[in-house]
């Protein structure tokens, strides 16, 4: 940190140093960022990150397969839910068990919902950075309601752990259904009052037309996924491509933009919502009755009341909990479309109780890793329109 | 946990209650926005359960216009220096409310990287628990700090905010003498407190 | 399949490989990397997902650093493992693709397996003097921090401290 700036004392005094962040007003996370400008103009960029890092992946060796549950919450914490999702997929594809269909369409319907909530997020912060401070709080308010869902679901606004190692936590409840089909309408209008407040706005195509502009072929080098390289021009979507959770019987489009350019990123972000809109609305048409966890002692904790009533439930119960599941010996990597783009866990187990290595590919570290070619050659205020487009989530960053 | 003591002899004057009127209801916050805690932040800023009510509306992201801290989120070995330098920014009055687990003691992170607990660095005034702590959490926070400044008065010594620029002043001459970065000499004044039984390094 | 297309065009550098729950898995010597690397780009592997590594301490070559790609247009993936042992350094694929640079900055950190020409290897998620590499098995999870586990009555590993 220091020596960056005594280093460049030497330079002739035209070329100002800015630092930004690891505290700053924009609202992502902890992330910071050297600029070096002369004038306004950006000549280098040196992002640095690691300000949240929180040794989930050491954390995760000293703990059991279910306890990894609650952590995962906490990567991408706009949208817990996906990142419950991804990593128990991870460890059913480890184990080879099949989950019930009635916790296939939960998933996938709380899954959109996350997609919606992040998306609403990113989308609310980056007009707020830019100066459109309206369009957050108009979108906040369908947040609320996703969070009344949530809660409903979970019993937890935020951090959800709602999925479990062979299905889900528990049944959706009484009010759950209608309450969606609410949210369901409202927020579609919502997203309608977004678009006149600033698809049209001369003031947002000023602010964010050919700004952090980036090729296909450049994206793909850089490893991008997810909203970003959709917005790039490469119409790769997980969902579509190598789909898990029954994604292929659902009917929904992938929007793909032309130049990558924050204004893009963002048309893409507002038709993923009207997307998920959609694939949420066959969801409850197509809920029907059933189990919502796998049937298997050795993977799901037994009923309570069975627990306090039959020897032989009180032992699985005590197995499970004691000494694990019986995990195969091996290593898997299993991805899923986050809101943000490919969120994989890798996971090497050696048969023990706590997993060997679990490694979490964040979606976001190879957008930010390219932040300096996006941003060279343009103004600050351009930086901060592209941070924003990237959503960067530091939990997922530095985990 | 730091002592801070309100000195048993103070009486409140009318002046003070004037002044701790106008203190308490217009406690400007800087959200020092880290992790998950932030996104509970945006909710309680928003129109559902509305922050402005208590006179907390002006979110000033630097710390020379703002009076009340609200860490939220995870405190890193990393970011501790950061931590300090703002908080040393700030002016006085100043008040710290450490929101969330994480920020009051490490939360589920026993790892490596992460400090157990920002009171180990900074003196904190209020701790809101909670994984995040609901929005009304929160607010219920701010106003058991607003109930603490109604009990202050202007002739206090704030012992804790002095020994809290000592020992940045120990912190600076540590690094330049040892030749190390901020995280590694904020590392060693723990380790060394901890030696010494002690649980802060201020 | 890949597998088949280097077999044919570099025989002899895949030393094993598996296909557990259907991910292809190769593993070949760090000398043959960047030839087989050079070949993936030419074949449309041009999305290179991942780049971790495992920490085996009892095996002689301790580290296994660990590759993701996909092929955008076949949907297909491949996953890459070479062993390296403590002191070797990894050929970094900087050149070829861009993402390659901060995971292997990442590696280095958590693991201090350093890979050559890479332009600016240094930390990433921890402090320029932070004492030691996180991720080796032989790090304590608290890191040497007395009061990190005080008080702490949850069990990790049945009670034990690591």
């Amino acid at each position: 940190m220091d020596s960056i700036a005594l280093s460049r004392q030497m330079l002739d005094g035209d070329r100002m140093i800015v630092n930004m962040g690891p505290s700053h007003p924009t609202t992502h996370g902890t992330l910071r960022i050297v600029l070096e400008l002369e004038g306004e103009t950006i000549v280098r960029a040196t992002p640095e990150m690691g300000y949240l890092h929180r040794g989930v992946e050491k954390l995760g060796e000293n703990l059991s397969y279910q306890q990894f549950i609650p952590l995962t919450d906490r990567l991408n914490y706009c949208s817990a839910i996906m990142n419950n999702v991804g990593y128990t997929t991870a460890v059913e594809k480890l184990l080879d068990i099949q989950i019930p269909k009635r916790a296939e369409h939960i998933r996938v319907l709380m899954s959109e919902l996350s997609r919606v909530a992040d998306h609403i997020v990113c989308v609310g912060v980056n007009a707020v950075d830019i100066g459109a401070f309206t369009a957050f709080l108009y979108l906040f308010k369908q947040r609320e309601t996703a969070y009344d869902l949530f809660e409903m679901a979970a019993g937890q606004r935020l951090h959800t752990s709602f999925t479990r190692i062979g299905g889900v936590f528990r049944d959706l409840p009484e009010g759950f259904v209608p309450l969606a089909e609410r949210f369901l309408v409202e927020c579609s209008e919502s997203i309608d009052e977004l678009e006149r407040l600033l698809t049209r706005n001369p003031i947002w195509h000023d602010r964010t037309k050919g700004i952090g502009v980036i090729s296909a072929e450049d994206a793909v080098n850089w490893g991008y996924t997810g909203p970003s390289l959709r917005a790039a021009g490469v119409p790769q979507d997980l969902r579509k491509a190598q789909p898990y959770l029954g994604y292929e019987t659902y009917d929904f489009d992938i929007p793909v933009g032309t130049t990558g350019d924050v204004f893009d990123r963002y048309l893409v972000r507002v038709e993923e919502m009207r997307q998920s809109l959609r694939i949420i609305r066959q969801v409850l048409d197509r809920l029907e009755p059933g189990p919502v966890m796998v049937d298997d002692p050795k993977v799901a904790l037994p009923p309570k009341e069975k627990v306090y009533t039959r020897m032989e439930s009180l032992i699985h119960h005590f197995k499970l909990i004691m000494h694990g599941m019986d995990m195969p010996v091996g290593e898997v990597y299993s991805a899923t479309e986050a809101a943000n783009g490919e969120l994989g866990f890798y996971i090497v187990s050696d048969g023990g109780k706590n997993p060997y290595r679990i490694r979490v590919r964040p979606p976001c570290l190879p957008i930010f890793s390219s932040f300096e070619d996006q941003v060279k050659g343009g103004l600050i205020a351009d930086a901060v329109a592209v941070l924003g487009a990237m959503n960067i989530i530091a939990g997922e960053l530095d985990r | 946990m730091p002592e801070m003591n309100i000195n048993d002899a103070v009486m409140t004057t009318r002046l003070d209650a004037v002044v701790n009127w106008g203190r308490k209801n217009s406690l400007w916050p800087m959200p020092f926005g880290v992790a998950c805690c932030a996104i509970e932040f945006m909710s309680m800023m928003a129109s559902r359960f509305d922050l402005s009510r208590f006179g907390a509306e002006a979110m000033r992201f630097s710390p020379r216009q703002s009076d009340m801290m609200l860490i939220l989120g995870t405190i890193t070995n990393k970011m501790a220096p950061v931590l300090r330098t703002i908080y040393a920014q700030m002016a006085e009055p100043k008040w710290v409310i450490s929101v969330g687990v994480c920020a009051s003691s490490g939360g589920m992170y026993r790892t490596y990287a992460t400090l157990q607990g920002v009171d180990r660095v900074i003196p904190v005034d209020v701790y809101v628990p909670g994984c995040p702590p609901r929005p009304e959490s929160i607010i219920l926070g701010v106003m058991k700090l607003q109930e603490k400044i109604e009990k202050e008065s202007l002739s206090m010594r704030k012992d804790h905010i002095a020994r809290f620029y000592e020992s940045l002043a120990r912190q600076e001459s540590l690094q330049a003498e040892k030749g190390l970065t901020s995280q590694q000499a904020i590392r060693e004044m723990l380790m060394d407190a901890g030696e010494r039984g002690v649980g802060t390094i201020f | 399949m890949i597998i088949e297309q280097i077999d044919a065009q570099l025989p002899g550098t895949v030393t094993d490989r598996h296909a557990f729950r259907g991910d292809q898995t190769i593993v070949i010597a760090r000398e043959n990397l960047l030839a087989v690397v050079a070949l993936l780009h030419r074949e449309g592997f041009q999305l290179l997902v991942d780049i971790t590594a495992v920490d085996w301490p009892e095996r002689e070559q301790r580290f296994d650093v660990v590759y993701h790609w996909l092929n955008l247009a076949s949907q297909e993936r491949l996953r890459l493992k070479v062993p390296v042992a403590e002191g070797e350094s990894v050929p970094s694929l900087t050149g070829t693709f861009k993402t390659a640079d901060w995971f292997e900055r990442e590696v280095f950190d958590m693991f201090g397996i350093r890979f050559d020409g890479h332009p600016d290897l240094r930390r990433l998620l921890t402090w320029p003097d932070f004492p030691g590499h996180a991720l080796r098995k032989d790090f304590p999870l608290d890191g040497g921090d007395p009061f990190c586990m005080e008080g702490c009555t949850a069990p990790y590993n049945n009670g034990e401290r690591n």
